[in-house]
């Protein structure tokens, strides 16, 4: 095998669990995003684009749809002969198998993964946040500091501190102290998660931590603190641009929203550094004579006869006459038919809304809820949804029958 | 499997597109918001389930080279057969001008003959449609035809059976006659150029056409041969555009806006597939007046579209208004632009409030890359 200079890890096993409904029936990772992409377009493609050509995605949660998005990577030009993508779940042992139990110990059960590359420097990546990054200047950066950590960090609003991983640094941005979420942050660089070790020295850790029954075996709580109390060299990588957590419903929906609009933060539509994803043969999408989109993203495939306003349209979605899709998120193959009302709903794939339903909570205070329908649904003509819904097949009324 | 291999012989006629094919061949003129004319038929192909499809090419194909590739996205990047695009090897046929796709074919014999599959299917890229070809071979061998001739009905009176042939049908569907179109209107059995033969056949019909001293496939070899062989045609019910000539490429695209055509030309017996792209979906800003139009990703559209198709990646800026149009990849109507008839080939940038008509009977086509 040939010797890789950097191996990205991309910790894709996480339930998601606030993202309620989103993730019932897949993991975070391949959660829908933008009107095309999955969650884990984002670092694959920041891989690819970073020149980064060797990743391994450790995978647990209800595995089944990312598993088959990813493939054999092609989607991100990963599928190479040297290298290319590596799906890497939990695997039996000699003395029994184990699930992940944390970030961490995932790595670490998969040490032999990354020493057939030999690599000089390890990347840890999540699934769980949206944004371009050129892993290849944080890592020139890390080869610079001679570090043995790098961790990126993003500045955040300081009364936002205390909800992230906050870094105290000096001025050549050597990190003196890590907190986990501080009540009193002492300063607003947030850790986004995305970490650069010397290889050697990682796997000396991971395998001493392995030994501590009293660890999480996480790297924000365990690993990092071990190695700041060992005054190891570890360096902040401050990055400017658009980064976004959609750990909760309610930033995914802000998430997707952030792409609407004349010059969003996040360009979807640079050709230096594109966002890949599978591409499904789908025609471009057709607007009637009845049509009226104003200020929305709308893939192929899709058939619009009604009006769309602030919304985020997957491919194959049918919107019938009269019916007003506005501040919604409406997943692949959904179809809305004629007067049927959305206001801030996402609508799982599939699922259809017979005539006249409308989707949106009430308003208290000027605030809106965000309204949730699974995947797959069938909801009768004219029913009023305020809360959100899901459907467990197969009893359920709710739930399109199997054909 | 299916026992049919699929070739793509590509001979059309293309000067009558004017334009849209002063550098590239008929096969590769984008159509349809994101495809290119050679998609339809490679993606037929490939959904009956045919998996050694050979392109004969001819001339003017670096676009095409370029779009096909391994032809990965067809799904014929394969160990066993997959695709093979073959230009003439002038070295096999003997020392004179090239004439015909008959000699391509010849030079190329080799590869017909070391296929593994009893029948072939041979097609133009000049017929846009969406097929399944599993039951027209199935009909081929219940008829026990030599060759099957697939038509449509065609509507004569428009422009669509210029430079056609016309199928005589005798009972049950035997070919009596081919014989190029005379201009009369009305309905008539217009041949699609594709043939259902046994492969052993079309090597026979090659060699023999060759030792005449014959080169046009078509004219020579099924023709000529039509009273000796058994010939049958098989009536394919669905959409049929067949581009033939600049109106008729402007007339057919105009009727994709026709849902009912849009969703049988797209989904009806398999997707079309063609080269990725990787563009962002489509997006609209502030209010727009996009109606009975086709928008395919990557647009960014401010300004008011209607009637039109626009391909990947078109920008249409603010107070732009674009009607009765095809504007293909990578467009850029400049603000306060009209454009009325007008075909924009790839890469063309209108700046500021120009205004730009033709006729719907003879749309205007801006040269690729251009900047007006």
């Amino acid at each position: 095998m040939h010797k890789k200079a950097c191996v990205a890890m991309l910790l894709a096993g996480g339930q998601g669990s606030r993202l309620g409904i989103l993730t019932q029936k897949l993991a975070k990772p391949a959660v829908p995003f933008g009107g095309k992409y999955r969650i884990i377009d984002f670092p694959l493609s920041n891989c690819n684009n970073s020149g980064i050509d060797t990743v391994g995605v450790l995978t647990q949660y209800k595995p089944l749809a990312l598993n088959s998005y990813i493939g054999i990577g092609s989607a991100w030009d990963l599928d190479r002969m040297n290298g290319g993508v590596f799906v890497l779940p939990p695997y039996v042992k000699e003395q029994g198998g184990e699930w992940y139990k944390g970030t961490a110990d995932a790595i670490c059960q998969n040490s032999n993964f990354i020493d057939r590359f030999n690599p000089e420097t390890v990347l840890i990546l999540s699934g769980d946040h949206i944004y371009k990054m050129d892993y290849s200047l944080m890592l020139e950066f890390h080869q610079k500091q001679q570090a043995d950590a790098t961790i990126a960090v993003i500045e955040v609003p300081l009364d936002e501190a205390s909800r992230f991983g906050i870094m105290n640094t000096d001025k050549e941005q050597r990190i003196i102290d890590f907190e986990e979420k501080p009540a009193e942050p002492k300063s607003n660089l947030a850790s986004m998660g995305i970490y650069i070790f010397s290889w050697p020295v990682l796997k000396k850790y991971l395998f001493e931590d392995e030994l501590n029954q009293n660890s999480t075996h996480d790297f924000g709580h365990d690993i990092i603190p071990k190695m700041l109390a060992d005054k190891r060299n570890l360096r902040a990588y401050s990055f400017r641009g658009y980064w976004k957590d959609v750990g909760t419903v309610e930033s995914y929906w802000q998430a997707n929203m952030d792409l609407l609009g004349e010059r969003p933060e996040l360009n979807l539509y640079d050709s230096k550094w594109r966002i890949y994803s599978s591409n499904p043969p789908r025609p471009p999408h057709y607007t009637s004579t009845t049509a009226k989109i104003t200020n929305s993203i709308i893939a192929e495939g899709c058939l619009i006869l009604g009006e769309v306003e602030n919304s985020i349209l997957f491919p194959d979605v049918y919107v019938g006459p009269g019916a007003k899709v506005k501040n919604s998120i409406i997943m692949s193959g959904a179809h809305i038919e004629d007067y049927v009302l959305t206001d801030k709903a996402i609508v799982g794939r599939k699922t259809v809304l017979k005539q006249g339903t409308v989707v949106a909570a009430k308003k208290l205070d000027g605030q809106q809820k965000i309204v949730v329908l699974d995947i797959d649904m069938i909801i009768p003509p004219h029913t009023m949804i305020e809360a959100s819904l899901s459907c467990s097949p197969p009893e359920d009324a709710l739930c399109k029958r199997e054909e | 499997m299916i026992d049919l291999m699929g070739i793509i012989n590509l001979n059309e006629a293309e000067e009558h597109l004017g334009e849209l094919s002063r550098s590239r061949s008929l096969a590769s003129i984008p159509f349809a918001g994101r495809y290119r004319l050679i998609d339809f038929v490679l993606s037929n192909m490939v959904n009956s389930e045919i998996s050694n499809v050979g392109i004969f090419i001819q001339h003017k194909y670096r676009s095409l080279v370029d779009h096909l590739r391994s032809g990965k996205d067809w799904d014929l990047a394969r160990k066993r057969d997959g695709l093979f695009v073959l230009p003439p090897a002038y070295t096999r046929t003997p020392m004179q001008v090239h004439r015909g796709d008959v000699e391509n074919l010849y030079s190329n014999l080799d590869y017909i003959y070391q296929s593994r599959q009893k029948y072939v299917i041979i097609a133009g890229a000049n017929i846009v449609s969406n097929m399944d070809y599993r039951g027209i071979l199935e009909y081929h061998k219940n008829t026990q035809a030599d060759i099957t001739v697939l038509y449509t009905k065609a509507n004569c009176g428009t422009h669509d059976c210029v430079r056609s042939n016309i199928l005589g049908l005798g009972p049950e569907g035997r070919v009596l006659t081919i014989s190029e179109f005379k201009d009369t209107g009305g309905y008539q059995n217009m041949s699609i150029d594709m043939f259902i033969m046994k492969k052993d056949l079309l090597i026979e019909l090659v060699n023999q056409c060759i030792a005449r001293g014959d080169y046009d496939f078509v004219k020579h070899c099924i023709i000529k041969n039509v009273k000796r062989l058994k010939v049958y045609g098989y009536h394919h019910p669905g959409y049929v555009a067949r581009i033939s000539s600049l109106q008729s490429y402007f007339q057919h695209s105009m009727e994709l806006l026709n849902p009912h055509i849009w969703k049988e030309l797209f989904f009806k017996s398999g997707l079309i597939y063609t080269k990725v792209k990787d563009e962002a979906p489509a997006k609209y800003i502030h209010e727009t007046e996009v109606t009975n139009s086709l928008i395919a990703s990557g647009c960014y559209v401010e300004g008011k579209v209607e009637n039109s198709i626009l391909f990947r990646g078109v920008k249409v800026h603010k107070g732009a208004y674009i009607k009765n149009s095809v504007i293909m990849q990578k467009g850029n109507i400049g603000p306060g632009v009209i454009l009325e008839n007008v075909i924009c080939d790839k890469d063309v940038h209108i700046t500021s409030n120009k205004q730009l008509k033709g006729e719907y009977s003879y749309p205007l086509v801006i040269k690729k890359g251009r900047v007006i």
